[in-house]
C-alpha cells in the first residue's frame, strides 16, 4: 500500500492532521512518514485508524495526543504532553519526553526509550507507560488506573495521591508522594512487568522492580488528620 | 508565556554568523512572545578604562529622528569622555572613557527621556515593542556578530507592553537576564533591594530577578552560588537565562513549569524555550539535545 509522506517544511501540521483524520477504513494499514517535524506542535493528534506513523525528528507539544488505534514512532524527542489522553494504540519516543508524558491516558501503551520529564503519567486513567530511563518529580500524580514501569530512577513525590494505578521502579526513588507506599512485589506484578517490558522491547529483570501503590488512606476524609498528611 | 533563546558559539569561526543564526531562533518563538522582543549580544570587550552604554530614544519627542551626534558632542564638551556613537534608529551605542556612573548621571540631567538599556565593556542591548521579526528587521539583528547572545520574545502578563519593559533586563555592567514565566514575589525582592541603594527602572518582575542576582554577584557570589540563593529568594515559575562576557547560564524553577531545551555540538550551545527555534541550526540533527533539569545550575563558557 502506498506510503503517505509529509514534509513539514512544506506541508502544514493542519494539512497533515486533516489527512490523518480521514475515515479509518481508508487509512487502515497505511504507512505514514513525517519529515522535518522540527519541534512542531500537535503532530499526529487525534488519530483514529490503525496506521503506522513515523516522525523523523523531534516533535513539539502534544504529539500523538488522544491517539486511538495508531502506532506512532517518534525518532527524536517529544515535548510536553506526548500521547496525552491516549485511548488505545502505541506511541514510542526514541529520545527523551518532556513533562506530562502520557497524561490522562485511558488506554494504549506509551514507551519512552530515554528519560521522561516531570509529571509523567499524571492522572493516568488506564493506559500503560514504560520509561527506559528515569522520570522527573511528581510522576504518577493522582493516577487512577493503569501501569507505569520505570527502568531508571524516579524523582520526588512519586505517586502522590495515587488511586488504583500501580508504578514499578527499578532504580532509586527520590521520595514517595502522599499516600504512596512501596509494597511487596508479587508474582502477578512480575508477570505485569515482564509483559510490559516485552511489549516495549526492553530487557530488564522484572524481579528487580519495586511496586509502588496507594495506601488508600486518602480515600476517605479524616477530620482527625487536621489537614496533616 | 514568553520565549527565551540563547546561543554561545564555541567555534570562533562562527562569530561572524551570530546574527544570521540568531534571527530564526528569535522569530521561531513568535507564538510564545508576539508583543516585544530583545537581545543582548556579547562582543570582544573594550579595553579596560573604556565603557559602552546602549541607549534608547523612543521615549523622546524625536524618537528615531533623535540627534545622537549632538548629544555625544555635548557629552564630550561637558565630560571630556572621548565618546563615540554608533546609531541605529532609536537605538545608539555610546562608547567613552572612564566610568559609567558620571555619564549616566549626566544623561539623567541633560537627556532625561533617554533610556539607558545596558552598560559594560562587552554587551550591546536591543529591545523594543513589536513582533520579533519586525524588531529584528528594525535593528538589523541578522548583521550582528559576536560570541554569544541572549534573546527574548515577550507575551506580557504582569506589566505594560513598553520598550523599557521588554527583555533582556540588565543590571550593573555586562550582566543580563531573560525569563519565561512569572515571579510571585517581585515586590518583596524589590523592597529588600531598594534600601540597599539599588534603583529600579520599571515595575517588571524580571527586573527584580535581574537586580537581585547582579547584587549577589557584586557582593562576591559566583554565578552558581548567586543562582542557588535565587532559588530561595525568587518565588515563581521560571526558566532564567543569563549572559555575562564569557558565559551563558540557565536555571529552572523546582517544578520545571516553564520550558527549556538545549542543543549542544562541538561548535555551539543553543538554548530555547522550544526545539522549534533550534531546528535551523547547522548540524542540529547530530546535536546532543536535552532538557535541563529543574533547580540545577547550568553554566556554559566560551
Amino acid at each position: 500500500m502506498e506510503t503517505l509522506s509529509f514534509d513539514l517544511t512544506r506541508d502544514t501540521v493542519r494539512q497533515l492532521n486533516q489527512r490523518l483524520h480521514a475515515p479509518a477504513a481508508e487509512l487502515a494499514g497505511r504507512e505514514v512518514r513525517i519529515f522535518n517535524p522540527d519541534g512542531a506542535h500537535n503532530i499526529a493528534v487525534g488519530l483514529n485508524a490503525p496506521v503506522r506513523v513515523t516522525v523523523h525528528g523531534h516533535a513539539g507539544y502534544y504529539a500523538a495526543g488522544m491517539n486511538q488505534l495508531a502506532t506512532v514512532l517518534i525518532e527524536g524527542s517529544a515535548s510536553t504532553g506526548v500521547a496525552e489522553n491516549m485511548m488505545s494504540g502505541t506511541v514510542r519516543v526514541k529520545g527523551f519526553a518532556s513533562n506530562a508524558a502520557g497524561a490522562s491516558a485511558h488506554g494504549g501503551l506509551l514507551v519512552v526509550d530515554g528519560d521522561a520529564g516531570l509529571r509523567c503519567g499524571i492522572s493516568l486513567k488506564g493506559g500503560d507507560i514504560v520509561v527506559g530511563g528515569s522520570v522527573g518529580s511528581f510522576s504518577g500524580f493522582m493516577a487512577q488506573a493503569g501501569r507505569i514501569v520505570i527502568c531508571g530512577d524516579a524523582g520526588s513525590a512519586l505517586g502522590d495521591s495515587l488511586y488504583e494505578a500501580v508504578i514499578y521502579v527499578k532504580g532509586d526513588i527520590a521520595s514517595l508522594g502522599a499516600d504512596a507506599q512501596i509494597e511487596p512485589l508479587g508474582e502477578c506484578d512480575v508477570a505485569v512487568v515482564q509483559e510490559l517490558l516485552g511489549a516495549a522491547g526492553l530487557s530488564h529483570d522484572a524481579r528487580a522492580f519495586k511496586r509502588v501503590a496507594s495506601a488508600r488512606s486518602l480515600y476517605h476524609w479524616n477530620a482527625e488528620a487536621e489537614q496533616e498528611y | 508565556m514568553c520565549g527565551i533563546v540563547g546561543l554561545l558559539l564555541k567555534n570562533h569561526a562562527l562569530h561572524g554568523r551570530l546574527g544570521e543564526l540568531m534571527v530564526p531562533m528569535l522569530t521561531g518563538m513568535t507564538d510564545r512572545g508576539p508583543d516585544s522582543a530583545g537581545m543582548a549580544v556579547f562582543t570582544p570587550p573594550l579595553r579596560d578604562g573604556r565603557r559602552k552604554i546602549s541607549l534608547y530614544s523612543g521615549l523622546t519627542d524625536e524618537g528615531a529622528g533623535y540627534d545622537w551626534h549632538r548629544l555625544v558632542n555635548q557629552l564630550n564638551s561637558d565630560l571630556h569622555a572621548d565618546a563615540d556613537v554608533a546609531t541605529n534608529g532609536n537605538h545608539a551605542i555610546v562608547t567613552f572613557d572612564g566610568a559609567v556612573a558620571p555619564v549616566n548621571g549626566w544623561l539623567t540631567t541633560h537627556a532625561p527621556k533617554i533610556h539607558v538599556m545596558s552598560a559594560g565593556r562587552a554587551m550591546d542591548l536591543y529591545k523594543d515593542v513589536g513582533r520579533p521579526a519586525q524588531v529584528a528587521q528594525r535593528y538589523g539583528f541578522a548583521r550582528l556578530t559576536g560570541s554569544h547572545f541572549v534573546g527574548h520574545t515577550r507575551m506580557a502578563t504582569e506589566s505594560a507592553v513598553t520598550p523599557d519593559r521588554a527583555h533582556p533586563f540588565t543590571a550593573g555592567e555586562d550582566f543580563c537576564l531573560v525569563h519565561n514565566g512569572s515571579l510571585s514575589n517581585p515586590y518583596a525582592v524589590r523592597r529588600m533591594l531598594e534600601p540597599r541603594g539599588i534603583r529600579f527602572d520599571t515595575d517588571n518582575d524580571t527586573e527584580a530577578a535581574c537586580r537581585y542576582l547582579e547584587w549577589r554577584l557584586r557582593d562576591g557570589d559566583d554565578l552558581p552560588t548567586a543562582l542557588q540563593r535565587g532559588l530561595e529568594a525568587l518565588d515563581g515559575f521560571y526558566t532564567f537565562l543569563m549572559g555575562t562576557p564569557d558565559e551563558l547560564a540557565l536555571i529552572r524553577d523546582p517544578f520545571a513549569c516553564k520550558p527549556a531545551v538545549v542543543a549542544e555540538t562541538d561548535d555551539y550551545v543553543a538554548i530555547s524555550s522550544e526545539f522549534r527555534s533550534l531546528a535551523h541550526l547547522p548540524g542540529v540533527r547530530h546535536a546532543h539535545v536535552f532538557e535541563p533539569a529543574p533547580e540545577r545550575v547550568y553554566v556554559w563558557k566560551h
